[in-house]
Parts: C-alpha cells; structure tokens; sequence
C-alpha cells in the first residue's frame, strides 16, 4: 500500500498503570488512501481510540509508541511537537465524541473558528469571517452569521457537533479522523451527522477513519473495516466483504449480539459469554479465545496471526476461521 | 380513551403531566400521556433525549410529582398515597437505572447494597436476609460467596448492572421499570443483560416499563411499544405490528434513521434536517409537525388524539400513514 495517505506500521502503544503495563495498542498495522473512509470497529477498552491518539500523536505522557505512523510521506512519531502543531488542524483533523469538551465554553463559535482558520492559513479577519460563514452552511447550521457570536452552550449537542466538523474541516485537512461522532447524538440526528460527514468527505476527497462501537455506523458508510479485540486488529476487510464473509468468529458474535428490528421480539439474543481480558494480564494466545465457541487446544497457547484470507484486502488472525461461505 | 391493554391493567397511568420550572420558565416534560400496562407484559418506551420518557418513569414512581393526572397501579391511585401506605407501595415497583456503577454506593459492600431495600422493608432477621440476597444474586449469575463481600469498583458495567437487577429483585417486586439499562454497556454484554432480563421477567413473574432510546433494542424485550416526542405519545402498538406498519411520521423516521448492520442497506438519505424543538415551548397542535413532512395547518392548530389506526395499535396524528 505504497499509495496510502496514512499508514500505521506495527504500532504498539503500552500505558503504565498501578497494576502494570497495559498493551493498549498491539501491533497494528492500517492504512487508509485519499477518498477513502475507513471504519475501526470495537467495544469498549478495545484500544480504537488510543490507536487513534496514537496517529494523531496525542497519547497520554506517560504512554509510549513504538511502530511508525507514516503520513503522506513523513513519519508522524519523529516530528517535532512544532510541525506536529502545524500539521494538526491543517491537514489532519479530528472531530470528538462530545462536542461539549472539544469546544472551548468561553469562546464564540466565531472567535474558534476564525482562530483555527487564521491559525494555518494566510487570510485576515474579513477573508477567515466569511469563510467560517460558508463552512457553518456547508454543515448544515441555519442562521450561521448569527451563530457566530454565539457560545457553545446556546446550541443543541447536534449543531454543536456540526459545529466541531466546521472546525474540522475549516482548513480542508487531508485526513479526517471521527471518533465515536455520533454516540452522544439522538439516532435521527446521528443520521444527519452521519450524512454530513460523507457527504464532505466525498466532496474534499479527503480520507475518513471512523471509530466507533457499532458495527451499523460503518456498514453502509466506509470502504473498509478493521475490527479491533483487546488492542490487535483481528480481522479486515472490504466492508462489504467483511460483512457478508466474516472470518473472525468475533466479528460474526459481534453482529450476532446486536439486537435486530426484524427479529421478532423475545427471541434470545447469542451473547457472547464472559467479558474482554483484562489488558495488564495478556493472554498467551488468542485474547478471544476464553469467549470463543470454535475455540480449541492451540487458541490457548498461541497468538493467531493476521493473514489474507482468500483476497489479499482480506485478512484475520484465527486459526478456526468461520468457514468460507461457497457463493461468489 | 380506548388504550385497554387488559382488562384489568397492572399499571395505569392516565392524564399523566409533569412540568419542571427552570429559571422562571417551564418546561412540559410529560404531557397528558395515558399507559395501560397488562400484568406480565413489558411495555417498551422509546423516544430521544428530552422527549420526557424518564421523566414519565420517575412520575410513576412518584419520585417526581406530577402536575395532574392519575397514576393507578393495581387500583390504587400512587399520586395521591404519601408516606407509609406510599413506601408500602413502592416495595412492589422498583426502578433500575442507566448507569450501573453510579447506581452503586462505592463504599458499600455487594451483599450489603443488595440487602439495604430488605433492610428498609423490615426484614428484621439477618439469616433471613442473607437467604433472599443469595438467591437473587445467584439468579442474575453471580456467585454469592465471591461477590458478596467485595466492593462496586471490583465489578465491571455488565457485572455492575447485574448487582442492580438483583437490588431490584430482592423485595419480590410486580413492576419494574427499566430506565435505560443497557445503554451504558458494550454490545456483547448488552445481549446478555437484556437476555437476563427476560429471564427475570419469567421467573419472577414480572411487569416491566422499558425505556429505552434504541427501537432494536426496545422491540427485542416488548409486548408492545409506545413512542414518545416531545412529552406527548405518538404511537403505542404491538410491537412487531408497530414496527412493520407505523402509522405515526415520527415512528417511521425513527425507524428509517437506525443504521443497519447491512452493507447492501444503503443509508437513506431522506431524513428531514431539523431537530427536536424546545420542550419550554413545543409547537402548537402536533408536536412533531416542525419536522413533518405531511404536517399542514390543521396539525398547527389541533392537538391530534391517540386513535385506533389498526388492531391493538393507537396513533396520534391527523394524516397516519397507515
């Protein structure tokens, strides 16, 4: 994938805590072009979104990375906090699950906008105005000269979030990465963020990575999915495919877990038994393994590694992959 | 009005409005909202953030006193119950909440949280208590010799919600409103605290209001279902009915705005902009004709009743789509 914008090679993060080390990103490996979105799939404690920090080189002090997070030509781990400041906010831009704490409260919306836009782009105060104008139309807010002069907490947690991609987008970042930017949101407004996002990320030709815990969220709205088990990406795939040849009996007890509208109701769900390891006691082999129904002697004792399946798109780590389905 | 579950509902909830006042302003939280509950059923209650469905739930209880209406359960009338006769009630309704460890008392031990409504009820003798405790935790899937004498933080969400299941359980409770409470809990453990659940139902042979803002996760545990917006109902019908047929504009947006877990489901595109309007001054007439895409002018003159649509199901609109 030598055309990839961003690339992660072999990325670990490891966090120290009280109880010991905590492998919170292990060994990842991702890559997402230009125009492209990519969706990270996982439950909670899952590692998406220190691996997300960890692109942005946002991790805790304390944690330390090793790997190579390689972004359009330069590897984002040896630049300087400087360049990295530069790069942030102009070419990759984040929007958070809570608009709330990533909005500034004592600031306009104006006054965060124009700052952002002034920040990394050579416009005076009129030309980055009328620019923050057209970006909070272009997201969708009504009235957006009056909104301007207005705080954070006078808008609803919907427009504030759309809000958060104008600044976002405000100076056409390359990559933009949304962690779970629809979780806080009511579902008939998630579907309008959700719109919005592709919608602009078509638009820019930009790369999109989408964190997030549902697995509905990225099946109509990425090109790929990597699904993320106790900080490894497990399996990977052409969304499509991932979700029609699932290998990973993870990903198939994911899915089958989530309750479905045209399932009649009472009908048992197959939860999946147990719950995730703990992450400062690594288990020797799969992590999924306690939880797994195909699971066998080796899963206990060896680490699966992630290897293509049938197409080189598609890879996942176990050894008693859910069996290919025969259909083209 | 004809909402009859049963003939001789469990919980009966009539006229019911909640107004809260929020710096001189008010703002209608519940508004003229009528329930039955059939004995044994499970009502699902869905609807966005601020669309008054927990509000509803605590006004059952009478944790937050309503304005007017009645709230009947079992033929008794709990608006107008106070002390006593009112504590002697809620033993047979309980309430389990969103967050499971926040609902905890931190400082308190598993066996002694769990026993604390014995406790308050009057169950004087300790052996007595440690009996019921067992039970109730060995029913939700926890060993009462492991979890008992440790501390809330030792436990995870999952685990957390199952301790808060069994405090619920404890008193032999009817009714059982469930606020919330898998929306703070991962999807493989949602699956089994919502299969616990239906495993309680039948066990203990209860009644259960389910609120809850997620319809998939509604429709997996409900009879019927009732949709609200904006402090009024819209919809109420069996579920399954409910859920292939909506009569109501909202329901059906509601419904279309899920993201289903199916790359050939492209997602539809024709969700109206716009969001819910403020409950401190809800449009007049239909409260969702803001965002209604049939809505003309009687809906902004007229408040639109519940009426029968189809067998069993009730919408509140002047041009249903069914």
């Amino acid at each position: 994938m030598t055309s990839a914008l961003l690339s992660v090679e072999n990325a670990v993060v490891d966090l120290p805590t009280p109880r010991g080390n905590l492998r919170a990103v292990d060994h990842v490996d991702l890559a997402v072009g230009a125009g492209r979105t990519l969706g990270i799939v996982g439950e909670s404690g899952c590692g998406k979104t220190m691996l997300s920090r960890a692109i942005l080189q946002l991790l805790p002090k304390k944690a330390r990375l090793s790997g190579r997070v390689m972004f359009d030509g330069q590897d984002l781990t040896k630049l300087s906090a400087e360049k990295l400041r530069k790069l942030r906010g102009r070419s990759l831009a984040v929007v958070f699950q809570d608009p709330m704490t990533s909005l500034n409260p004592v600031l306009t919306i104006g006054t965060q906008l124009i700052e952002t836009i002034q920040e990394h782009l050579e416009l005076d105060l009129a030309e980055a105005r009328q620019r923050s104008i057209e970006l909070l139309a272009a997201v969708g807010i009504p009235a957006p000269e009056q909104r301007l002069a207005q705080y954070p907490h006078q808008l609803s947690g919907g427009m504030r979030q759309r809000v958060a991609i104008a600044v976002a987008l405000s100076c056409e970042p390359q990559l933009l990465i949304a962690d779970e930017p629809t979780t806080a949101l009511d579902v008939t407004i998630q579907a309008q963020i959700l719109d919005l996002l592709a919608r602009e990320q078509q638009r820019r030709h930009m790369a999109m990575i989408i964190i997030t815990h549902d697995l509905g969220v990225v099946a109509g709205r990425t090109d790929e999915v990597a699904v993320m088990y106790a900080g490894r990406v497990v399996e990977r795939a052409p969304t499509p495919v991932l979700f029609k040849q699932m290998r990973m009996p993870y990903t198939e007890a994911l899915l089958a877990a989530l309750p479905k509208l045209d399932v009649a109701p009472h009908t048992p769900l197959p939860a999946i038994s147990g719950r995730p390891p703990d992450p400062t006691r690594p288990l020797k082999g799969c992590s999924f393994s306690p939880r797994c129904r195909y699971s066998g002697e080796r899963c206990g004792a060896e680490k699966p590694q992630l290897s293509p399946a049938e197409t080189p798109e598609h890879l996942y780590a176990c050894f008693h992959p859910i069996a290919a389905k025969v259909s083209a | 009005m004809m909402l009859q579950a049963a003939p001789d509902p469990l919980m009966k909830v009539e006229n019911l409005v909640v107004e809260y006042s929020v710096g001189g302003k008010t703002i209608h939280a519940v508004s003229d909202v009528s329930l039955e509950i059939a004995r044994g059923e499970t009502l699902g209650l869905v609807g966005e953030s601020g669309c008054g469905k927990s509000t509803l739930g605590r006004a059952v209880l009478q944790l937050r006193q309503a304005v007017s209406g009645k709230v009947l359960f079992d033929g008794h009338d709990l608006t107008t119950l106070k002390g006593e006769a009112l504590r002697q009630m809620r033993r047979r309704v309980q309430l389990i909440f969103q967050d499971p460890i926040a609902s905890l008392n931190p400082r308190r031990r598993i066996g002694d949280i769990v026993a604390e409504p014995l406790v308050i009820a009057g169950v004087k003798d300790p052996e007595e208590r440690k009996r019921r405790v067992a039970e109730v935790l060995a029913a939700v899937g926890l060993d009462p010799a492991l979890v008992s004498g440790r501390l809330p933080h030792e436990f995870s969400g999952g685990q957390c919600q199952r301790i808060c299941i069994a405090r619920s359980l404890v008193l032999n409770p009817e009714f059982v409103i469930c606020d919330e409470p898998v929306s703070a809990l991962d999807v493989s453990i949602r699956a089994q605290i919502l299969n616990l659940l239906e495993e309680m139902k039948a066990r203990y042979g209860l009644t259960l209001l389910f609120i809850a803002h997620d319809l998939a996760v509604v429709k997996a545990v409900s009879d019927r279902v009732a949709v609200m917006y904006l402090g009024r109902l819209c919809e109420v019908g069996p579920s399954e009915q409910l859920f292939a047929r909506p009569a109501h504009p909202y329901t059906a947006l509601l419904i279309e705005a899920i993201p289903v877990p199916d790359p050939d489901v492209r997602p539809t595109q024709s969700v109206p902009v716009g969001e819910p309007p403020s409950p401190i001054a809800p449009p007049s007439g239909c409260r969702f004709r803001t965002r209604c895409p049939r809505a003309d002018a009687r809906c902004a003159s007229e408040v639109p009743e519940l009426r029968l649509v189809a067998t069993g199901q009730f919408a509140a609109c002047h041009h249903p789509l069914i």
